[in-house]
């Protein structure tokens, strides 16, 4: 296999759009694994299906976000990887 | 059998497809044997050594010789099937069998537990696992190795590995023991041995890729397991077979409830103490545990090792996305299973004449998982009521009812009117995941003597053959020295799980997030990381739990510290942490740590920064650090 190295530059290029799609995934993961839930309280009094806000964000909400996170990361990624031509298959 | 290989995995849909189907199957042809009046006894005898039986079948069949399929399963597992296999390896028989009884118990206050055990996969997703897949190597200690100078890191991280992995694989056994004591009606002491043997069948011959395919198959039978019972539960109660989502309307009844009962701690108010009001340390407990379980996921080692199985940088990011999908399925029920269990209690136990208790409670009393604790002399009939005085009025009031915390999700089946055949399975998925995590956690502490220590360190010029001869004979060692130590400590040390993802994040979290994401820290900064990570987390941990009155009278100027009894001893809690977050202390100061010595150190060489190039790019080859010394 022919070996495609990235130049200085390119490499510059290539990390500082992946940090930066992992600042900002990383800045959403603490939104759910924290901030939400810093207002469960205040949440708990909105009611939807029977739920609690605060707890439904608990028990699934923020769970379904993380799911969608790793998706999120993992397309993304992939995406700029294809862009650069270092994707690995 | 290169040939039968390949023929394998081009065809891994079909054969767990029909894996999947033979055991529904399986689980159809024990209902037809119940129905004819097989006693119970017999069926779950049948359960247990069926599955331990095919889990043995496809740890023959994966026996290898190859070191690379020894160790990383010759990195061609599927991102899919990775994902299911992670999801085995990571769900442990805390998650099945206690998890549901914990949130039954601690209402929202346990569900840092359910975010705690999931949120760490992003870390993993945008830090870790496509790094350390493009790194290449075999074992976690490996990376540190490469990256901060050989030896002594390697050592470092061979410690940290060690003591959270065996601290988590105790735990383990002590799971597989209760299950298999309760379904085969033997001694504790023997069935942590019983259930090593189901240990080492599915790991000893095929090493990691006889447990990734192990795993899957355990997965499909712990979800299966897992999921029926609360599906079943969930149309009896509210006429439609979707859990998820109808357990809102549980939770709106046990509102209801909780008021003529006089609850004073709503079931689920966030942040209250036992009188139901706002309380900041309950808040700062909640988070401070779920950032340690997040980080610890991401730094425990046989979760991580998982990652370097997959085929490609691109299948291992595919692969953290699917894992995470597959553990969300179980952990999105389990509050489910709490709140029906709670409504079933609120509603047809509590308040109720003893002689009109539903059947479950006698069933499920007698084997000490409930008491009802209502005349004098309960605790002959409910060994749960020993100490409990009820008022004898005939009728069961709240504070006179006991429930184990493992009964939740044992006795859902019974008590949504389900035949036995359905506990069987029950006990056979709780196994699966105490089984599976057990072995992933045995791979990764056997492959750190034999690789990183025996071939790395003490023989580099050591044979294939010999190698894996080492790994084995390691491996068993290890399995008997851990079920030794899990039959002699016996059941109350399950809150060791949460000390081991302590112990990781704080050990190796800082040095494998720097060692990826900022180049200049030099060897210095690794090693000094490790050191007081590690070193701290330990202290505290020890001092706190051990030696609690000391720490009172030594340690004031910290701040706030009280003494809590718990698990028999005085524990001190320092600005009233629980010592499970133990963590919070070592994790930033690993950090500091590193940062001050990588400033203080010269920078990394410029062959390392060469090399953290190129494991930051999915293509190309790894350029080796180790050569260029």
């Amino acid at each position: 296999m022919a070996e495609k190295r990235l130049t200085g530059e390119q490499q510059a290029a290539y990390w500082h759009k992946t940090r930066n799609l992992m600042w900002v995934i990383l800045a959403a993961w603490f939104i759910f694994s924290f901030v939400v839930h810093f207002f469960a309280p205040q949440l708990n009094k909105i009611h939807i299906l029977g739920f609690p806000l605060g707890y439904y964000m608990a028990a699934q909400g923020s769970l379904i976000a993380f799911v969608l996170m790793c998706v999120w990361n993992a397309r993304s990624q992939d995406a700029i990887d294809r862009e650069f031509g270092v994707q690995d298959e | 059998m290169a040939a039968m290989q390949g023929g394998f995995l081009a065809n891994l849909g079909k054969v767990y497809g029909i894996y999947t189907g033979t055991f529904v199957g399986f689980t159809v042809f024990i209902g037809i044997l119940e129905v004819f009046g097989v006693p119970n006894r017999i069926l779950g005898y049948l359960f247990i050594f069926l599955t331990i039986g095919v889990y043995a079948l496809i740890g023959y069949l994966a026996r290898t010789s190859e070191v690379s399929e020894y160790y990383v399963a010759g990195r061609s597992v599927p991102a899919f099937y990775n994902g299911m296999a992670t999801g085995a390896d990571w769900m442990s028989a805390a998650s099945f069998i206690g998890m549901a009884g914990s949130l039954y118990f601690g209402g929202y206050g346990g569900l840092a537990f359910v975010l705690g055990w999931t949120g760490g996969y992003v870390l993993v997703s945008i830090l870790m696992a496509p790094y350390l897949r493009k790194f290449g190597q075999f074992t976690v200690p490996d990376f540190f190795s490469a990256r901060y100078g050989g030896n002594v890191a390697r050592g470092l991280a061979v410690i940290v590995l060690i003591t959270a992995s065996f601290v988590y694989v105790v735990a383990q056994i002590v799971g597989v023991g209760i299950i298999t004591a309760r379904f085969l009606d033997i001694g504790f002491e023997i069935a942590c041995f019983v259930g090593l043997i189901g240990i080492l069948v599915c790991s000893m011959l095929g090493g990691m890729k006889a447990v990734t395919w192990t795993q899957v198959a355990q997965y499909i039978i712990l979800i299966i397991a897992y999921l029926i019972p609360v599906i079943v539960m969930s149309a009896k109660v509210t006429g439609v077979p979707i859990p998820q989502l109808m357990y809102g309307q549980a939770l709106e009844k046990i509102e209801v409830l909780e008021k003529t009962l006089g609850v004073t701690q709503p079931y689920t108010a966030a942040f209250v103490d036992a009188r139901g009001n706002y309380s900041p340390v309950a808040m700062w407990n909640y988070f401070a545990l779920i950032l340690c379980l997040m980080v610890g996921t991401a730094s425990l080692p046989h979760i991580l090792m998982r990652y370097f199985t997959t085929p490609s940088v691109k299948q291992a990011r595919d692969s953290v996305a699917w894992s995470l999908f597959f553990i969300f399925l179980l952990y999105f029920t389990a509050p489910a299973y709490a709140a029906f269990a709670k409504l079933e209690v609120y509603q047809d136990v509590i308040g109720q004449p003893i002689a009109q208790l539903p059947a479950w409670v006698a069933s499920w009393g007698k084997i000490g998982l409930v008491g009802a604790c209502d005349a004098a002399n309960a605790s002959e009939i409910y060994k749960l009521c020993a100490g409990v005085k009820g008022n004898g009025d005939g009728i069961l009031q709240l504070s006179e009812f006991r429930l184990h915390t493992d009964a939740v999700v044992l006795a859902t089946p019974e008590i949504a009117g389900l035949p036995y055949v359905i506990s069987g399975l029950v006990a056979a998925g709780g196994l699966a995941a105490a089984l599976s995590t057990a072995d992933g956690l045995l791979l990764a502490i056997a492959n750190a003597l034999s690789h990183d220590i025996y071939y790395k360190m003490i023989d580099p010029n050591a044979d294939t053959k010999r190698r894996l001869v080492i790994s084995r004979a390691l491996l068993a060692l290890v399995a008997v020295v851990a079920a030794y130590v899990a039959g002699t400590l016996g059941a109350d040390i399950l809150f060791l799980v949460s000390w081991a993802f302590s112990i990781a994040a704080a050990g190796l979290f800082a040095g494998l997030v720097l060692g990826i994401w900022w180049k200049r820290a030099g060897n210095a900064a690794g090693i000094a990381g490790m050191v007081v990570g590690f070193g701290l987390c330990m202290f505290f941990l020890l001092a706190t739990e051990f030696y609690g009155p000391w720490v009172k009278a030594s340690m004031s100027w910290m701040g706030d510290i009280n003494i809590v009894k718990i698990r028999g001893r005085d524990v001190a809690y320092i600005w009233g942490i629980n010592n499970i977050s133990v963590g919070i202390f070592g994790i930033p100061a690993a950090f500091l740590a590193m940062i001050v010595a990588g400033y203080m150190s010269k920078p990394a060489s410029r062959e390392m920064q060469d090399f953290i190039d190129s494991i930051r790019t999915p293509s190309g080859s790894v350029r080796n650090v180790e050569a260029a010394h």
